[in-house]
């Protein structure tokens, strides 16, 4: 009830404003997803070229980075929540289609962006999503189901210089002995954002975040067969939220 | 007379509008197959498509037809390592099988990817010297002379002018009706059969990260082409006398690698991988078990390349193999309106 009142006092509120001020405009918002290594960008033109290092001090060439955004959702000064429903595979394969179109305009104003990295358990449904089938983005169900969140490839030198590979694949954390699971999606929610114009929203990925805070992460221990590994799983998502994603650029 | 019945069929003649028969689990899985918007599949080209496809007439000499190499009985290749052109020459890639291409959702054909769409894909054969050695002039005069073609023509694209473009649209819209969605592991997919222990073993061997982990390049049971259409070095070789995608996009990181074929119909399919190197399953197998190279462009997915690949037991490979056997569709192989 209070929340009619409230909304009701705010439409009067606008109502009579808007005797004065300049009409309040319909905006479109599309996101902009970029990734970087502690700053420096990483392009498609890096892939298998240029080599980085880890915090544990591994270096290594990146070879596929493919991940996955749901549940973007933008809130405004008055808690009102405008949720889209669309889902985002970022596949830095792909240059020309790193954006994603939210797919209703919003009224300009100040916000919050909030978004998902994975599915929560509730999405994470085994064979629901014919476009992410398409593309081989599923975990088998002997490995929890659903589908990855994150496919980061490429090799790494181990400690005598020799090249090998790792998978450093995020799904959701399964536990086979004890048949359970563990929700290692990401909230990530960005600080105030004030949108007066269509606008692109930049969100930064750190790659190199994956690896360290709050669990400095050594390929030579741990490089492959990741996606079975309960603790491997909860590990990636405690890194993954602290600072992997952060808001860039808004241009508008 | 003549004149005027030809002018009518042009003014009146309107090809019929046909659907793919989408196999149910391909409906449940996956999204729509790609159908170009400039080349509409109709009765009328996919029959022009079909007689074009098994008619010598493409070649030289007229001695060999696109099923000269992609024999529908085998899932449309061969069982031969290279396939002979016209003129005794020897090609240097395995026959690739066609099935499911309107799923090859990047479009990207070929081994080597160097082919963008079937229509496109369709113009190489015909004047590849190693190939059928003809020219698409020589061709299109040919057809145009032909007793049916000019009517054929007109009845598929509304013109009795013959060009290559008209025949590799319609040799296109026959080839997306080859859809292979009946596997018997289709079937226990649809709940209608059951699998045997060794089947099912096998399927959770290629499922398991921490065995096969077929499944990141190969499909699944929720991707049900059996490939990812991407391009891999799976750890065939060293150094490479074969370039693959790498000749076609000119970058180094790119040698070595090649297209995912789809696991369906491994049965008729032999001999295997992009050079036709393998005479069976169980080398295969083999390779990716044991036999792994490491090389400059190896792809991260050969995780165990350094210890010569993933080690499966000789029980892992015996029901592997028997789990990639029900992938074969016999209702695809024996299809009447896939025969001659």
């Amino acid at each position: 009830m209070k929340k009619i009142i409230l909304s009701i006092f705010s439409l009067v509120i606008l109502s009579c404003s808007s005797d004065n001020d300049e009409p309040i405009k319909e905006i479109s918002v599309k996101l902009k997803f970029t990734q970087n290594w502690d700053g420096t960008i990483i392009e498609r033109s890096d892939l298998e070229n240029t080599e980085f290092t880890n915090k544990t001090g591994s270096k290594l060439t990146i070879s596929r980075l493919r991940y996955l955004i749901s549940r973007v959702s933008l809130v405004n000064g008055a808690s009102d929540t405008t949720k889209f429903d669309s889902y985002k595979l970022v596949d830095i394969n792909k240059p020309d289609n790193l954006t994603l179109a939210l797919p209703e305009k919003i009224s300009e104003g100040s916000y919050k962006l909030l978004f998902t990295f994975g599915f929560i358990d509730k999405d994470n449904i085994s064979s629901a999503y014919t476009d992410l089938n398409s593309v081989d983005w599923n975990v088998p169900d002997m490995m929890g189901g659903g589908y990855h969140f994150m496919q980061l490839d490429g090799q790494y030198k181990d400690t005598l210089g020799i090249k090998n590979p790792y998978n450093f694949h995020a799904v959701r954390a399964y536990n086979s002995e004890k048949d359970s699971i563990f929700d290692t999606s990401i909230s990530i929610e960005t600080g105030s954002i004030l949108l007066k114009n269509n606008a692109t929203i930049e969100i930064k990925m750190n790659a190199a975040g994956w690896f360290k805070s709050p669990n400095d992460w050594n390929l030579n221990e741990k490089s492959v067969d990741l996606m079975g590994d309960f603790e491997a799983q909860k590990d990636i998502s405690e890194n993954g939220k602290s600072g992997v994603f952060s808001l860039g650029t808004i241009t508008q | 007379m003549g004149c005027s019945s030809k002018e009518e069929i042009e003014n009146v003649y309107t090809p019929v509008q046909v659907s793919l028969k989408i196999p149910e689990i391909f409906q449940q899985k996956l999204i729509a197959p790609i159908i170009p918007t400039n080349n509409p599949l109709t009765e009328e080209g996919i029959a022009l498509g079909k007689k074009l496809f098994f008619d010598p007439i493409l070649s030289k000499d007229n001695t060999q037809s696109c099923a000269s190499c992609h024999n529908p009985k085998k899932a449309f290749t061969n069982n031969t390592r290279f396939s002979e052109g016209v003129d005794g020459k020897l090609g240097t890639r395995n026959s690739m099988p066609l099935f499911n291409l309107a799923w090859n959702f990047d479009e990207r054909f070929m081994w080597d990817g160097k082919d963008f769409s079937i229509e496109h894909q369709a113009f190489s054969p015909v004047r590849n010297p190693i190939e059928m050695h003809s020219n698409w002039k020589n061709v299109a005069e040919k057809l145009q002379e032909h007793t049916e073609y000019p009517t054929l023509f007109q009845q598929a694209f509304g013109t009795s002018k013959i060009d290559s473009t008209h025949v590799t649209k319609a040799i296109a819209q026959f080839e997306r009706t080859l859809i292979s969605g009946s596997s018997k592991f289709d079937q226990y997919l649809l709940g209608k059969t059951e699998l045997t222990p060794e089947e099912l073993n096998g399927f959770n061997v290629f499922m398991d990260e921490a065995r096969g982990d077929c499944f990141h390049c190969h499909g699944s049971d929720n991707n049900p082409l059996w490939t990812d259409n991407q391009f891999h070095n799976n750890g065939l070789d060293e150094t490479f006398n074969d370039l693959g995608l790498g000749a076609v996009t000119g970058d180094p990181n790119d040698n070595g690698k090649f297209k995912s074929p789809s696991l369906r119909n491994l049965a008729f399919t032999a001999p295997y991988m992009h050079d036709g190197r393998f005479t069976t399953l169980d080398e295969v197998i083999n390779h990716y078990s044991e036999g792994l190279k490491q090389s400059l462009t190896i792809d991260p997915l050969m995780k165990k390349v350094n210890q010569g690949g993933v080690q499966l037991s000789d029980k892992d490979k015996a029901d592997l193999k028997t789990f990639l056997l029900s992938l074969s569709d016999n209702n695809f192989i024996n299809n009447p309106d896939f025969q001659q």
